[in-house]
């Protein structure tokens, strides 16, 4: 495109009040071009201006220095134009009150050796962002050469069915893959479902079959039984999907990475690349390097993993203070279901009724914790099959002992109906001990509502155990990913397949596949159902953005993806090691192989390469880089005491909302820092760190997310990368003999802009006693 | 190119309530690339995570997910959202709906720059229902400062008056409209889906919790804006009575859930709301003695038990199986004594406390505000139970049952696909 440059400095809301804006625009004058101010920019004339120059002028880089870019964003849009909006009302006039760092009066204007420092601010601000808008360009979308709009489930459960349904209904093709000979997985076993509407008193038959004729008789739906995937390749719209029969060996099974104990010598010392790569093609021989593309592979656009879960297996003598494991009548819930399932509750023992059942639903050993996996489901299960036992029998008892009745939301009204049945006992209590009576049992609890101690006889004992993810003993989606087959750590959330955020739960790391079901928490067959549709939606709006070129959440609409200047690729695979989410491979040699449906555009990968050659159209090394040296520096030269100039790189997602939000509370922070917005931490690069120091800045801070286990990144990693970088950024600097503390991170929650002026504040301070920086003036 | 590369569907999605559920479905919907209307009551975006200080588990604050779905709505030409705005009147059926929408007067136009001389000028002030009442606004406010649309408002209670002319001589961009008349528009969509959310019970329906008598007792959602930096108090959790910083602190569990004079069902939240209040506290007083009177502690999901496991190592967090019976103030220093029987031991337990937060649970809003259809089925309590044979019109969210901000989020995703296939079948 050929450029065309416009500034426009509006002076409301203050803005012309508070600073000399002849001297801002000469700043614009010293590039060659006029600046245009106006007193209400955003308002109805201020626009006809602006439009007035881009259709008669051809004006179609404009520089609006302004309000924050968070405002006014749909009235500065147009269309063919790129716009950069220059900060000055939040981030200068409000944040920075005349009444603390009050303008200089004539006589020190003409005396020359004064300063202004809001002024200066202003000004630096105008420079970057022109040098920016120099460096940035409109992007083009990104476009596959094949493309697939074919969604895959993985599991034909209740989950998986029901996500094929409705993204079949949607219009959508689907092809369900489900492990086992036939579709229906866990609940297929069930004698009976929770009840989902008023009254809550009556168990429903289980959804199951329906769901099985619904989908045989959809035409859009394809089944694969006795089948699952070898691996997935390629990207969302394009993926290539190897199929196989359960427990089979074939060439395209998935290479998997080296396990930690095979990544080190006899003696424990870690291999060496060569050697690694070494290790890794025996471990995988017989298998194709993910880079291979299986020829007779099936093209799929999005996947959704609804691979479920599977009962849990104590381990032996695990629960033996319930008699579990001595007893055959001591069983768990699950195999209780499949008793109850095939007629009349009867003793594993001997086949006798068993109309006495104990459901306990804590191992208790002074602990109110539920089964591990339990989640809230098991005591919804209990009370269902408690249910079955006076279903049978019209003399039948069961007894539930809880430590807390786990029924949340609307499933207390089912608790409250199995409170009204006969035959129903259920009190708090802790089980203490299950042992032998004749030909029954007897249990012990403790701490009940009942009494302190009390006895019951049974002729069966029910263990609530839980429900474990299939993600804990298998990766399941096998992907052909360089960074490894499954989605990464799940062991945050116990094995799950689950999101890190509240706010967007069906967030992966892995673009394009949603996981769904019991594999992300334990839950009961409505919510599986609800939680399916979900994922569901989230595979079609995946394909259709990947359809449009642009990226989905975080970043979602946003059109630019990574460019790779490959010439000058040293092959280090930082990149590939860093991408939050996968979406670089590289090959044998180490050359990164971008997959841009995979990429959410955080920028990742450009702030880790030390060659910077990834770039955005519209955000790349050069333009924050340009940015930075846009800043002047002043030195002895100028005043006898120059202010320091401190740069801040601050997340564009929490950081900066909340800097706006201490212009608009009118906090205030020193005049003498100057922020960047960055897409994520993650994509600073550490040359433009090094860039404001050789520039003769003093200092350097990040403001980003919160990061660890509960971490606030909203591209997972981003914040935790730019930390790592910043430790080893320590060395350079001693090397340069600098302090190391002229560089630092700080955490911030969007909600806490009443913390951020202190910390900038603490920092400049900390900095001025360091003293200015040794290469100021060079 | 493989395929025809057209979406499916082709109309538009109406969502009433601009919640976080209301907010999930219209972006879930619009990113498929569907037209889509919200209409908010509020005149914010946000609903009731923006009161919230804090989400469990990870206490995280909500305007960060907020944040990110408001920059989706500004980057997506394909959401229109409408705030001051209801619904009066729905006619036609699944895939061809007519929508009357009324518009009610802000009084303040597109050209507000938000620059707060309107606010400045003002001199009435008006309770804040924003903080429950707990303190005053001017009648000209910005909602709360990350409001969206970043926009003042006035106050109807200021129209007629002498503040409202003030407010628009103070307004450099004549953006203070005072002539603003409540209108309607009418707009054709193919499903609706309403998200209309809940209420906080009304405590002091609540007789023997003493709320509204006495000042010490307050509820869940005003310690949220208690706790808030945005709050009343800046954040500081203070007793109301003198402004004294509480030494122990009760929650009073199933404040009205679980109980059949006022709400039957688990509201779902409020333990962990609890759990999470108790790190509020302890975060601000490291030695205050924090008592949790529950009948059942529901913590549903790994994480949440991971996250009550984490607060019972707190040794001056004391859970107590018990439902409170009643509370008695004491004359001299406005202290609460919570009285409760222990449901294990029996034995009846006084417990001497400096505040008390009930821990409220939720109502849909549509049992106290119907929407005004008629082809809609409820709970007993008011809860839109979803015809997904029939289509066109959906609850989402805690419209549709109790629900913490994950489920609702799910919940509230699948409902933006129920819209489209509605769509899709015309």
């Amino acid at each position: 495109m050929d450029k065309k440059y416009g500034v426009y400095i509006c002076t409301g809301c203050g803005i012309g009040d508070a600073l000399d804006i002849k001297g801002i625009s000469d700043v614009a004058q010293d590039e060659g071009l006029a600046a245009q101010t106006h007193p209400f920019l955003c308002g109805q004339e201020g626009i006809e201006l602006l439009k007035k120059d881009i259709a008669e002028k051809g004006v179609n880089c404009l520089v609006l220095a302004a309000c924050s870019r968070r405002v006014n964003y749909d009235v500065f849009k147009f269309a063919g134009c790129i716009v950069d909006r220059v900060n000055i009302r939040e981030g200068v006039v409000w944040s920075h009150p005349r009444s603390e760092f009050p303008a200089l009066t004539d006589e020190q204007k003409q005396a020359g050796t004064a300063f202004d420092r809001v002024q200066m601010m202003a000004e630096d601000y105008l420079r970057m962002g022109m040098a920016r808008i120099k460096k940035v360009n409109l992007p083009e979308p990104y476009k596959q050469e094949s493309f697939t709009k074919k969604i895959l489930v993985l599991g034909g459960g209740v989950t998986g069915m029901t996500a094929a349904l409705d993204a079949a209904k949607a219009g959508y093709e689907v092809t369900i893959v489900e492990k086992t000979a036939a579709l229906g997985g866990n609940s297929a076993k069930w004698r009976k479902q929770l009840p989902l509407n008023p009254p809550y008193d009556t168990l429903r038959p289980s959804v199951v079959a329906e769901k099985i004729k619904a989908v045989t008789a959809e035409a859009k739906i394809t089944v694969k039984t006795a089948t699952e995937v070898a691996r997935i390749a390629g990207e969302p719209g394009n993926f290539t999907v190897t199929f196989k029969k359960p427990g089979e060996k074939i060439e395209f099974d998935v290479p998997y990475p080296l396990p930690p104990e095979m990544r080190v010598d006899e003696s424990g010392k870690d291999l060496n690349a060569e050697q690694l790569h070494e290790k890794f093609l025996e471990y995988n021989e017989g298998r194709k390097d993910i880079l291979t593309i299986d020829p007779t592979g099936e093209q799929f656009g999005a996947v959704i993993l609804a691979a479920g879960w599977r009962p849990y297996a104590p381990a032996e003598g695990e629960f033996a203070h319930l008699g579990f494991g001595q007893f055959p009548d001591v069983v768990t819930n699950y195999q209780f279901e499949e008793i109850a399932a095939k007629g009349k509750i009867v003793r594993p023992s001997d086949g006798k009724e068993a109309k006495s059942v104990v459901f306990i639903q804590s191992p208790g050993q002074e602990d109110d914790s539920d089964f591990p996996y339990a989640g809230s489901v098991t005591s919804m299960v209990a009370l269902k099959q408690a249910k079955y036992v006076s279903e049978d029998y019209a003399d039948g008892k069961a007894y539930i002992f809880y430590q807390h009745m786990r029924t949340p939301g609307l499933s207390e009204n089912f608790y409250k109906s199995m409170q009204q049945e006969p035959g129903i006992f259920m009190t708090k209590g802790e089980v203490v001990g299950v042992s032998k009576n004749g030909a029954g049992l007897k249990v012990d609890a403790a701490d009940t509502l009942l009494g302190e101690q009390i006895q019951v006889k049974a002729d069966m004992v029910v263990l609530a155990t839980g429900m474990v993810p299939v993600t804990v003993d298998n990766p399941v989606v096998n992907l052909a990913y360089r960074q490894g087959p499954g989605f990464r750590d799940n062991a945050l959330f116990d094995g799950y397949a689950d999101s890190n955020f509240i706010c967007f739960p069906y967030e992966t790391q892995r673009t394009g596949i949603y996981a769904a079901g019991g594999i992300r928490r334990s839950m009961t067959i409505d919510e599986s159902v609800e939680d399916a549709t979900g994922a569901a939606l989230k595979a079609i709006q995946c394909l259709e953005s990947v359809n449009r070129g642009v990226a989905v959440h975080p970043r979602s609409g946003d059109m630019t993806f990574p460019d790779f200047f490959f010439q000058r690729c040293t092959q280090c695979k930082r990149c590939t090691d860093e991408c939050p989410f996968g979406a670089i491979d590289d090959d044998a040699k180490g050359t990164p192989k971008p997959n841009p449906a995979r990429c959410r555009r955080c920028g990742t990968c450009m702030g880790a390469c030390p060659e910077r050659i990834i770039n955005f159209a519209d955000y790349s090394i050069d333009s924050i880089g340009s940015m930075v040296k846009a800043v002047q520096v002043p030195s002895e030269d100028d005043y006898d005491e120059p202010p320091m100039r401190i740069l801040g790189l601050v997340c564009e997602n929490d950081a900066y909302p909340a800097l706006d939000v201490i212009g608009l509370n009118k906090l205030s922070y020193s005049a003498d820092v100057r922020l960047i917005p960055v897409r994520c931490l993650g994509s600073v690069n550490v040359i433009w760190i090094k860039d404001a120091l050789s520039q003769g800045m003093d200092g350097v801070f990040l403001l980003g997310c919160k990061h660890g286990d509960d971490y606030q990144c909203h591209f997972v990693k981003g914040s935790e990368l730019a930390g790592i970088r910043m430790k080893k950024i320590g060395e350079a600097l001693t090397s340069l003999a600098l302090e190391v503390e002229r560089v630092a991170q700080f955490e911030v929650a969007i909600d806490e802009y009443d913390k951020i002026p202190k910390i900038i504040n603490d920092f400049v301070e900390m900095i001025e006693g360091i003293g200015p920086n040794p290469f100021k003036g060079f | 190119m493989t395929e025809n590369r057209a979406t499916p569907a082709s109309g538009s999605i109406m969502v009433v309530g601009g919640g976080i559920s209301g907010l999930t479905t219209a972006l879930e919907a619009a990113e498929v690339g569907y037209e889509v209307f919200v209409v908010e009551k509020n005149p914010y975006l946000g609903g009731r995570v923006a009161q919230l200080n804090q989400y469990f588990p990870k206490l995280c604050p909500p305007t960060c997910g907020l944040e990110i779905n408001f920059r989706r709505i500004k980057d997506n030409p394909k959401i229109k959202y409408f705030t001051l705005a209801e619904v009066e009147n729905v006619s036609g059926g699944p895939g061809a709906y007519e929508v009357t929408v009324r518009l009610n007067p802000r009084y303040v136009n597109e050209n507000c720059t938000c620059c707060g001389d309107c606010a400045d000028a003002c001199q009435a002030e008006i309770p804040n229902e924003f903080n429950f009442g707990m303190d005053r606004s001017k009648g000209a406010y910005l909602p709360f400062e990350m409001a969206f649309p970043s926009r003042y408002v006035l106050s109807p209670q200021i129209i007629g008056t002498e503040d409202a002319k003030r407010c628009q001589e103070a307004c450099k961009y004549a953006a203070v409209d005072l002539e603003m008349t409540s209108k309607t528009l009418t707009l054709s969509v193919g499903a609706i889906v309403w998200a209309t959310g809940w209420e906080p019970y009304d405590a002091a329906k609540i007789d023997n919790l003493g709320y509204g008598r006495y000042a010490n007792i307050i509820t869940n959602m005003m310690l949220e804006r208690l706790a808030s930096p945005n709050g009343p108090t800046k954040g500081k959790i203070l007793r109301p009575s003198d402004d004294a910083e509480p030494k122990s602190v009760a929650f009073v569990q199933c404040a009205g859930s679980r109980d059949e004079n006022h709400l039957p069902y688990c509201s779902y939240i409020c333990c962990m709301a609890s759990l999470k209040h108790a790190t509020y506290i302890r975060e601000r007083y490291p030695d205050a003695k924090i008592f949790i009177f529950y009948i059942d502690l529901r913590a549903p999901g790994y994480r949440y038990e991971k996250f009550y496991k984490k607060i019972k190592e707190d040794k001056n967090v004391f859970f107590i199986k018990g439902k409170v019976a009643e509370v008695q103030q004491a004359a001299d220093n406005h202290q609460i004594t919570v009285v409760a029987e222990n449901a294990v031991t029996g034995e009846k337990i006084r417990q001497t406390v400096d505040l008390v937060v009930l821990a409220t649970g939720m109502q849909p809003t549509a049992a106290i505000n119907r929407p005004p259809v008629s082809d809609l089925c409820y709970t007993e309590d008011g809860f839109i139970v979803n015809d997904f044979e029939k289509g066109g019109m959906f609850g989402a969210g805690c419209a549709n049952k109790p629900a913490d901000v994950v489920s609702s989020n799910q919940n509230a995703t699948g409902m933006a696909l129920k819209a489209i296939q509605t769509l899709v079948k015309r």
